[in-house]
């Protein structure tokens, strides 16, 4: 095997071992700094070893041996000045041998665990979600600088100021359990769901779509499901997450102009994360029948619900928009969002006819949350447009394109507002 | 990018059958799969007597049952696996091959790894 093709090798296997091996060790060393710096030490000497010995039969479990060798050398050099480093390097010491898979076993608990260490409440969201990318999803500094187009300087300050407040907060040594458990699972849903959806709609920049922040968003929700199999917003999250990226594809034209619902061909909709998203749905949902009459669907599984309505249509004139209109209700109940109104008001106007859309969204118009938000403006417009209301309906797209930070789709609010003038009949539904 | 990655072997199994430390070591391949996030879908197939093959051939449409004539290079069972690179995808087969080396001695077979189409 030539060099190139080994190391194109180990970068495919440390993507694929990276978690689990940086969990392991986080267990073992109870310090994530150390557990990443050792890791990385076990990847630079396969780099320097496989290219003349060939890759070994078990590459993980070679990871993991070398990078305990090397936490052994760490807390021995330690050891002089500190009692715990001398204590962890001679049991690391005795168990570094006997069997090359141990420290991997445990491995849907230490993973979960890592993911809790990455979403701690001393950490800023920013932090959170830069600490996921990393450690959870395995993306290089560069990869999540250029997700979020920002400097990889920038990036690499927060992964080391992050890595720093929790040590501070000896995160890594706490096992959360009870309700901080399930507060801190909560804490990591919604990462993995603010990650999906800075891809699925980036607030700022050119491009409208992230589709790389998606698809780790989408691997982080299956995985998630994999650790916690038992409980129903985890399989919401993960159902969600298949069915709004099974739209993808179909979201972008050929320049990478959005596409709204309308217009979308739903044959290009990803058939198969729909059958898993529908499944993942199902499962959710019959977790939530057995635990009792009283049970109501959380917020991750009621957004499912409505993506399914949607996957599940031949097209928007054969969607439930009666259902989903009930489905937004709930979720705006359940989770007092502005925004769960405001597409509950799209979803009236559907069912209903736009009065209807209109008469809910004048009552919403001035709560603080929506004040400054340009979809406001851009479902009035919409609701004005299918009540024939040229000028009115591009007075309120022109309105919503001075309000968004992204470019394109601000490109397509203008596009609109000069659609909406021209006579009708000339064009197509475009909403 | 997803991948297809289907298990040929020779379906007489000269070697025997498979031992049953070959299934719990696919078991733990499946849930290592299921915990990285690149595991869709896997399963096993049954030998080809329980299925059939339909052919086109001089414009007619024809269907024989298994088992099939030529045995020796059959999808036994697939993986369906969503990775970043081609490369993880055939180390994921790699580890395949590993398994049957370590659990099934004698057997010998491939792993045809195929990019899935996306538009």
């Amino acid at each position: 095997m030539g060099d190139e093709t080994t190391r194109a090798a180990i970068e495919a296997i440390w993507r694929l071992e990276s978690t689990r091996l940086i969990a392991a060790l986080v267990r073992i060393v109870r310090d994530v700094a150390l557990a990443e710096d050792v890791a990385q030490d076990a990847v630079v000497a396969a780099l320097a070893q496989w290219p003349g010995s060939g890759i070994p039969d078990n590459p993980g479990a070679w990871l993991m041996t070398t990078a305990k060798r090397r936490a052994i050398d760490v807390f021995r050099a330690r050891a002089r000045h500190d009692q715990a480093a001398a204590r962890l390097a001679h049991e690391l010491s005795e168990t570094v041998d006997d069997d090359p898979g141990a420290g991997i076993d445990h491995v849907e608990d230490d993973v979960l665990r890592l993911m809790f260490i990455c979403c701690h409440p001393a950490l800023t969201e920013e932090a959170q979600t830069t600490l996921t990318l990393k450690l959870v999803a395995g993306l290089t500094t560069r990869e999540i600088a250029r997700a979020y187009l920002a400097p990889e300087a920038t990036v690499a300050q927060r992964v080391s100021r992050a890595k720093r407040t929790l040590a501070e907060a000896g995160a890594a040594i706490e096992e959360p359990s009870g309700p901080e458990r399930a507060e801190r699972l909560e804490t990591v849903l919604g990462v993995v769901y603010l990650l999906f959806n800075e891809g699925y709609s980036a607030t700022e920049g050119e491009d409208w779509m992230r589709p790389a922040l998606c698809d780790e968003a989408v691997r982080l929700g299956r995985i998630l499901t994999a650790l916690v199999p038992d409980d129903p917003e985890v399989l919401g999250l993960a159902a969600l997450l298949e069915l709004q990226s099974s739209r993808l594809a179909a979201r972008a034209d050929a320049h990478g102009e959005p596409v709204l619902l309308d217009a979308q061909d739903r044959r290009r909709w990803d058939a198969s994360r729909i059958r898993r998203g529908l499944d993942a749905l199902t499962r959710a949902g019959a977790l939530v029948a057995d635990a009792g009459p009283d049970a109501e669907p959380g917020p991750y599984l009621l957004q499912a619900s409505i993506a399914a309505e949607h996957a599940r249509a031949a097209s928007v004139d054969d969607t439930d928009w009666g259902r989903i209109a009930a489905l937004y209700e709930q979720l705006g109940r359940r989770t007092g969002s502005a925004v769960a109104e405001l597409n509950r008001a799209v979803a009236l106007g559907r069912a209903r006819g736009p009065e209807a859309g209109l008469a809910l969204l004048e009552q919403l118009a001035d709560l603080p949350a929506l004040r400054d938000y340009h979809l406001v403006p851009s479902v009035r417009g919409d609701l004005y447009e299918q009540l024939g209301r040229g000028e009115d309906a591009a007075a309120e797209f022109e309105r919503a394109a001075a309000m968004t930070s992204n470019a394109s789709e601000r490109a397509l609010l203008e596009r609109r507002a000069r659609a909406a003038r021209e006579p009708r009949g000339d064009r197509g539904v475009s909403s | 990018m997803r991948f297809m990655c289907m298990v040929k072997m020779d379906e007489t199994n000269p070697q025997g059958d498979p031992p049953p430390e070959l299934y719990e070591a696919m078991a733990e391949y499946d849930r290592e799969g299921r915990v990285n996030g690149t595991l869709i879908d896997s399963q096993g197939l049954l030998p080809s007597a329980a299925g059939a093959i339909v052919s086109l051939a001089d414009g007619k449409v024809k269907a024989t049952d298994g088992p099939f004539a030529e045995a020796k290079e059959l999808v036994g069972g697939y993986a369906v696996v969503e990775v970043h690179s081609r490369e993880e995808a055939v180390e994921l087969g790699r580890r395949l091959m590993q398994i049957h080396v370590d659990h099934w001695p004698g057997w010998e077979g491939s792993v045809e790894i195929r990019q899935i189409a996306e538009y």
